[in-house]
């Protein structure tokens, strides 16, 4: 990095020099890894920057490290200012995704941050002449007898200088959950202030001097090649650029409107070859019938399947289909692209800065290290933008208009050509045992993956496995994956065999959990929405129904009351418990659950990509029906703060509950069971 | 090419450009006020929301040739001086926001909203911030927010005729 960059951000202070790539050895986060200087900076004014190459798309890691870092420096929070998922300036903590933030991340912040009061103490010490015990670090500085020595004071120091060649101290402790006086309170979002005000810069809004507003061609249907094309019209154009190279064709002009101009009289001219493409109609009969044909199966066997089903007293059997959904964040892909004396600098919106930054690199034929990746804090994710497309489209077209060119995907490119949360079709068969409980459980997941494919009940006989298929669109990652799949239907067909064994939902599971903090999340859950209660009185047209399940070392149970009066139910009321470990930030936490409630009750009522001929036919807000205020419910999120337990991430696991809860409570309602995301047997 | 003139965060503005050209685009590529956001471009989200002559109106959608002579004011002209509005200070202050994309859109729907039913009920701030889309489904949040700005301002300042966008 350069020391211009740094004290744009960061101010004076201590110069820190690395060499890019940054401490890649980093890269899943592998405890101790990296030196002091890869990871904070300490300013000649007191001000500590964190560093770290995750980013914020709203999820709310910004502040989380922001306070981890604040907690062990012994500072105010305000004295904490973070530098995020720029490959230049911070260490590649690899991408933001998986829940992996907290117990990874969080945890490397909270060591450095650890190291550095340590050393303030030990350099205060030499200063005071005093027992490093005898001292202790407050609000950024350590007092003894009249005297004070801060942050700023080590920043000057050599003891500062020499410790960033360092390896971070083995021995480094942080502090434990029990004695936090700043984490596990709740803290607003920091970079609040400029989201309300709008001078905040996403992606979509970074303006570099001559820019030019890009747009790329698109294939009127998935696989679909170009055949020819003519450019001249547009090239005409007053201040147009007009590229094709291979099957790539794109356009820049002054303005969004100019550029679309251009780009439909280009459009105009090109052919196309199609090929045939499968149906959203057939979509599960596809599945099927290319089950098996896209790597090898994955399967786990406890028991014997065959022994156990042979032997129930009785055998149930169901399956379960979950439609394609998009991410449809608010901010469409977005990226601006600049090339100056053969390097290239991007700003865009990716969770993956790192990966993008290869790619780029790989794509024009560029060493890594003349590739700058800068993420600002990005228009939601949700999984959905693990990728580079914006980035990649903006870097060709500067390249050839010789100018920054910002490339902004339109909502319809968003919906038809970022990647899908795969479709799924899961079957399942269990057997029940003379004393009512589950004693076979045969289960597959055809498609959409393996997390939380492994019930967590005690069941003797167990077979879970995923079969890969040939998907008939592009699909990548989703907040917390399969795990809604796989939860939806392992939890509807509980229900099926509670109602089989003659038991009440909640008795029936809580009869095969042995997970005391499932128990735990399942029972808080059921106590607070009166579920015993509820049981006994029924209302005509309405039902209840409860879930639960767990996956990135969180637990989730849902409670919930819906009411069917035709067409898609309508959920009247929702009772969450969720639990992480220890909570690092309650505030955020309860914004990402009951985020993640309203979110995932979507693609369980109405959320489902429609295709045929290649082309989706409802990629667009008015006919892809997301949650809206009106569809928001009586809501209630309880959080088990759990001190003794390590920090998990929480940004998916509250998800998985809503739509198996919904389904079990929609059969309450009416007798019917529903077996698929979205709910369509109910469409009106 | 036309000239178009209005009034935007209470400065008056001209502008050269083609007629049809969004009032979204207009406002973040000639003027520079990127905080009003695209997000649908059909009109369906609201991220776009500007107050058109104190009326909550989707930029997105509306060519810059019907704001000849209007008043508009977008999500930078709300704070006063380094104050912020009493809407922008209840989303902070309930920490109303994940990503903050929709945020503008929600601030300056919520304003017209609450200039139109200073003590709205529920069933109000439902209907006229239905057309808002957040994406992080932050709903709750926002909700709150509401309901703390119209506790804090009771009646808001500004007069309105018009009814909040929604749908």
């Amino acid at each position: 990095m350069n020391r211009r960059e740094f004290i744009e951000i960061a101010g004076t202070g201590l110069l820190i020099v690395a060499t890019a790539p940054l401490s890649d050895a980093q890269r899943g986060g592998g405890a101790g890894a990296g030196t002091l200087e890869t990871r904070l900076h300490v300013g000649e004014d007191g001000f500590l920057t964190i560093l770290s190459g995750k980013i914020e798309e709203g999820q709310g890691a910004l502040t989380e490290l922001a306070m981890a870092a604040a907690e062990e420096l012994r500072v105010p929070l305000d004295r904490v200012r973070m530098v995020m998922g720029d490959t230049n300036l911070t260490p590649n903590d690899g991408g933001t995704s998986g829940s992996g933030t907290t117990p990874r991340t969080v945890p490397l912040v909270r060591r450095a941050a650890a190291a550095a009061h340590d050393l303030l103490l030990a350099a205060a010490s030499r200063q005071f002449g005093v027992d490093a015990a005898r001292l202790e670090v407050r609000d950024g500085a350590v007092q003894f007898a009249g005297k004070r020595y801060s942050y700023g004071d080590l920043a000057r120091s050599p003891e500062l200088a020499a410790a960033y060649k360092d390896a971070l101290p083995a021995g480094t402790v942080v502090t434990p959950a029990k004695d936090w006086h700043l984490l596990g309170k709740p803290q607003v979002r920091l970079d609040g202030r400029d989201l309300v005000t709008g001078a905040h810069r996403f992606p979509s809004d970074i303006v570099r001097p001559g820019m030019l507003y890009g747009r790329v061609l698109r294939a009127p249907a998935y696989g679909a090649t170009l055949a020819g094309v003519d450019l001249s019209a547009a090239q005409k154009m007053p201040g147009v650029t007009a590229v094709r190279d291979g099957g790539f064709v794109g356009c820049a002009a002054r303005t969004t409107f100019a550029v679309r101009k251009a780009l439909e009289a280009v459009s105009a001219t090109a052919q196309w070859n199609r090929v045939e493409q499968p149906s959203s109609d057939d979509l599960y009969v596809y599945l099927k019938q290319h089950a098996g044909q896209q790597g090898r199966p994955s399967s786990q066997e406890r028991g014997s399947v065959e022994k156990g089903l042979a032997e129930a007293q009785r055998r149930l059997k169901a399956s379960y289909q979950v439609a394609y959904v998009q991410h449809a964040p608010m901010e469409p892909r977005a990226a601006v692209a600049e090339w100056q004396d053969g390097r290239l600098t991007v700003w865009t919106g990716t969770s993956n800065p790192g990966s993008v930054r290869q790619q780029l690199a790989e794509t024009f034929g560029v060493a890594p290290d003349r590739v700058r990746v800068i993420v600002p804090h990005f228009g939601g994710g949700f999984g959905g933008k693990h990728t580079g497309e914006a980035a990649v489209e903006a870097a060709r077209l500067a390249k050839e208009a010789g100018r920054p060119v910002a490339v902004h995907w339109t909502r319809a490119e968003e919906f038809m050509w970022a990647y899908f949360r795969p479709a799924a079709l899961i079957e399942v068969e269990a057997g029940l045992d003379a004393g009512h409980s589950i004693s076979a459980w045969d289960f597959t997941n055809y498609n959409s993956g393996a997390s939380a494919l492994d019930p967590p009940y005690r069941i003797p006989n167990a077979r879970v496995r995923f079969v890969g298929s040939e998907a008939p669109l592009r699909q990548g990652s989703y907040r917390v994956l399969a795990a809604t799949a796989n939860n939806f239907a392992r939890e509807a067909f509980t229900d099926e065999l509670a109602e089989a064994a003659g038991k009440d939902p909640l008795e029936f599971r809580l009869a095969h959990l042995d997970n005391e903090r499932i128990r735990n999340v399942l029972n808080a859950a059921a106590e607070r929405f009166g579920w015993a209660e509820r049981r006994k009185k029924r209302r005509a047209g309405t039902g209840i129904g409860l879930a639960c399940g767990t996956e990135k070392n969180s637990v989730v149970a849902a409670c919930c009351e819906v009411e069917v009066a035709g067409g898609v139910p309508r959920i009247v009321e929702v009772v969450q418990a969720f639990e992480c470990g220890a909570i690092l930030n309650p505030a955020n936490l309860r914004a990402q659950v009951e985020g993640a409630i309203m979110m995932g009750s979507g693609p369980a009522l109405r959320e489902e990509v429609l295709f045929k001929d290649g082309k989706l036919t409802n990629a667009r807000f008015s006919a892809y029906r997301v949650p809206r205020f009106r569809d928001v419910p009586k809501l209630e999120v309880i959080l088990l703060d759990r001190k003794d337990l390590e920090p998990a991430g929480a940004g998916e696991t509250p998800i998985i509950a809503i739509a198996p809860a919904i389904a079990n409570a929609v059969f309450d309602a009416t007798g019917k069971r529903v077996r698929s995301m979205p709910m369509r047997t109910l469409r009106a | 090419m036309a000239t178009i003139r209005f009034t935007v965060n209470g400065k008056a503005s001209s502008v050269d450009t083609e007629p049809e050209r969004p009032l979204l685009e207009v406002l973040r590529e000639d003027l520079g006020l990127t905080g009003t956001k695209y997000g649908c471009g059909e009109g369906q989200c609201g991220a776009c929301t500007v107050l058109l002559d104190n009326k909550a109106t989707v930029s997105c959608v509306t060519p810059v040739r019907a704001v000849e002579g209007r008043r508009i004011v977008t999500i930078e002209g709300l704070a006063e001086g380094g104050r912020l509005h009493a809407v922008q200070q209840a989303f902070l202050d309930e920490g109303a926001m994940q990503c903050g994309y929709c945020t503008p859109g929600m601030i300056l729907q919520t304003v017209a909203l609450l200039q139109l039913h200073p003590k709205p009920t529920d069933a109000q701030v439902v209907d006229g911030l239905n057309g808002n889309l957040c994406r992080c489904a932050g709903y709750h949040r926002i909700l709150a927010a509401v309901g703390r700005a119209a506790a804090s301002t009771g009646a808001s300042t500004g007069t309105s005729t018009g009814k909040g966008g929604g749908q």
